[in-house]
């Protein structure tokens, strides 16, 4: 698998192939599996999320905390200026994902669990509206899966290590050249749709209330996939961003080592840290509760 | 390296991979060391598994994989009123372990026809897991491969003789370990194979003299 998306990009570009054929090209170069068996792989990720977003546009999809649930149904049905239009649906389809998560239902972690609904949700509205076929799809999100890789490889994919940053933002840097791919776009701005969604969620940090996976992270899972959005739509209109993306990628790795811990995760600082993200964490966080005495240690 | 479907995947109940996957895959490493669904579990919760689990679902999660449940499978969400039904008793009590050990950690004591055994493990991130000790004795089991574990009393000949019937049964040892709690005690041994081996060679294990107790974990999903 390549730790450069340039790199990547340019070997399309040299083979006069899609970037989806690199990808998969590059992952059965490590032998373990057949052509067929990947992308079989991918066709059932491909309906595991196709389930979620039904499953979480249903509304009854709540989290054990009860903080998060039912708010993807009442996207859908609310009176902003995007109702019924792609942008809601793309909207929608990451909060579905991300409530379905937050109740303990089945997702793809891609590329984390918390960040998991930001390429579901760019992915399905794009193909509902282009008529796109599963194994349009399945490139897509082979396409995905290559950015996540190198994003893996430079930098992280773990709140804990690097921020929302790390989740949200590569699902979102995925899920946009993933959209670029699946909209016939070139490798080149499939890089550059990449480059523009991360440099919009560059410092972005972990601060969920009370350690759990549900506020902000559910929506911080929608606002990523809107930034996805404008990202396929000034890559697809040609524009170009000037720093190449693999060092975007870098610049997200540096700006997540050098975060102050209460940002990463630990519920330290950030939203997790107000007082009303205090309270809240307190009356909803469920305690085990000990049965008998907490025995000692080995 | 990390490969397209590591990204896309795995496939799991969330919410979260270190909370849920996991946590299931620690029950289901239980559950193998008393090659059954146990009648009674004792699970112990450190750290981070103690503080956010029950938020996080992790106590369903442990005890779906002590059910035998997959770490997709949906009804983790309802293992606790599914234990009941099977007849497993669940106990959860909080702990603070010693020394440097990971936040997201459990001890569970598992017992099934008469057989005890207690097992302590990490939830890594990425549903990855590492059990570090079995009956107490401290050990670094990952499940990346299948796992042969035995108890033996620690003297001359015990190795020798289990790697014996390993080569008469074609099977390659990736690794081998052995730890003991002191000289002359008993010893655990843990030798990472390539394949699961036949249930026949674990039964000639078991029979060596000196050995109290063997068991395969192989590798969780």
């Amino acid at each position: 698998m390549y730790d450069s998306l340039d790199d990547a990009i340019s070997a399309a570009n040299e083979a006069g192939v899609s970037l989806a054929e690199i990808a998969l090209q590059s992952e059965l170069d490590s032998g373990l599996m057949d052509r067929a068996a990947v992308e079989a792989r991918l066709g059932q990720a491909l309906d595991v999320m196709r389930r979620g977003i039904e499953q979480g546009l249903t509304g009854k999809m709540h989290s054990v905390s009860g903080l998060v649930g039912g708010d993807a149904a009442k996207l859908i049905a609310g009176r902003g200026p995007l109702v019924g239009t792609l942008f809601n649906d793309v909207l929608a389809g990451a909060l579905a994902i991300q409530e379905v998560n937050a109740a303990m239902g089945v997702i793809v972690a891609a590329p984390t669990a918390g960040g998991a609904g930001v390429l579901p949700g760019v992915l399905m509205a794009l193909g509902k509206r282009s008529g796109a076929t599963d194994q349009m799809l399945i490139h897509a999100l082979a396409v995905a899966g290559l950015v996540g890789a190198v994003a893996a490889a430079r930098a992280s994919l773990s709140g804990a290590a690097g921020g929302c940053q790390a989740e949200t933002g590569v699902g979102a840097a995925m899920a946009a050249a993933a959209g670029v791919e699946l909209l016939c776009g070139t490798p080149t701005q499939a890089g550059h749709a990449a480059a523009l969604t991360m440099q919009g969620t560059l410092g972005l940090v972990c601060d969920p209330l009370g350690g759990l996976v549900e506020v902000p992270c559910v929506y911080r899972n929608a606002t990523g996939s809107a930034i996805a959005l404008a990202g396929i739509e000034m890559a697809l209109a040609g524009i170009e961003f000037p720093i190449p993306v693999d060092e975007v990628i870098d610049t997200m790795g540096e700006i997540g080592a050098s975060m102050d811990v209460r940002y990463k995760e630990t519920a330290g600082g950030g939203l997790a840290a107000t007082p009303t993200g205090r309270r809240l964490a307190k009356e909803r966080l469920v305690q085990i509760r000990p049965r008998g005495a907490a025995k000692q240690a080995d | 390296m990390v490969s397209l479907l590591d990204i896309i995947g795995p496939v799991m109940v969330g919410p979260s991979s270190s909370h849920t996957a996991g946590a299931c895959r620690i029950g289901l490493f239980a559950r193998r060391l008393v090659a059954g669904q146990p009648e009674h579990a004792l699970i112990e919760l450190h750290g981070s598994f103690a503080r956010t689990g029950a938020g996080h679902g992790t106590d369903r999660a442990l005890a779906g994989g002590l059910l035998g449940l997959a770490p997709d499978d949906e009804r983790l969400r309802d293992s606790i009123e599914l234990a009941g039904e099977r007849g497993l008793e669940l106990e959860f009590a909080t702990v603070k372990l010693r020394g440097d050990v990971h936040p997201n950690t459990a001890r569970i004591t598992v017992r099934r026809a008469g057989v005890e055994r207690r097992i302590t493990a990490s939830s890594l991130g990425a549903g990855r897991i590492q059990v570090t000790g079995i009956d107490g004795y401290p050990v670094e089991v990952t499940g990346d491969l299948p796992t042969l574990v035995f108890v033996a009393a620690d003297e001359p000949g015990v190795a020798a003789a289990a790697s014996g019937i390993l080569a008469r049964y074609q099977e390659n040892i990736a690794t081998m370990k052995v730890f003991r709690r002191r000289r002359g005690g008993a010893a655990i041994h843990l030798y990472e194979l390539d394949k699961v081996p036949a249930d026949a060679a674990i039964e000639d294990i078991a029979a060596i003299p000196g050995v109290e107790w063997a068991q395969i974990l192989d590798r969780v999903t």
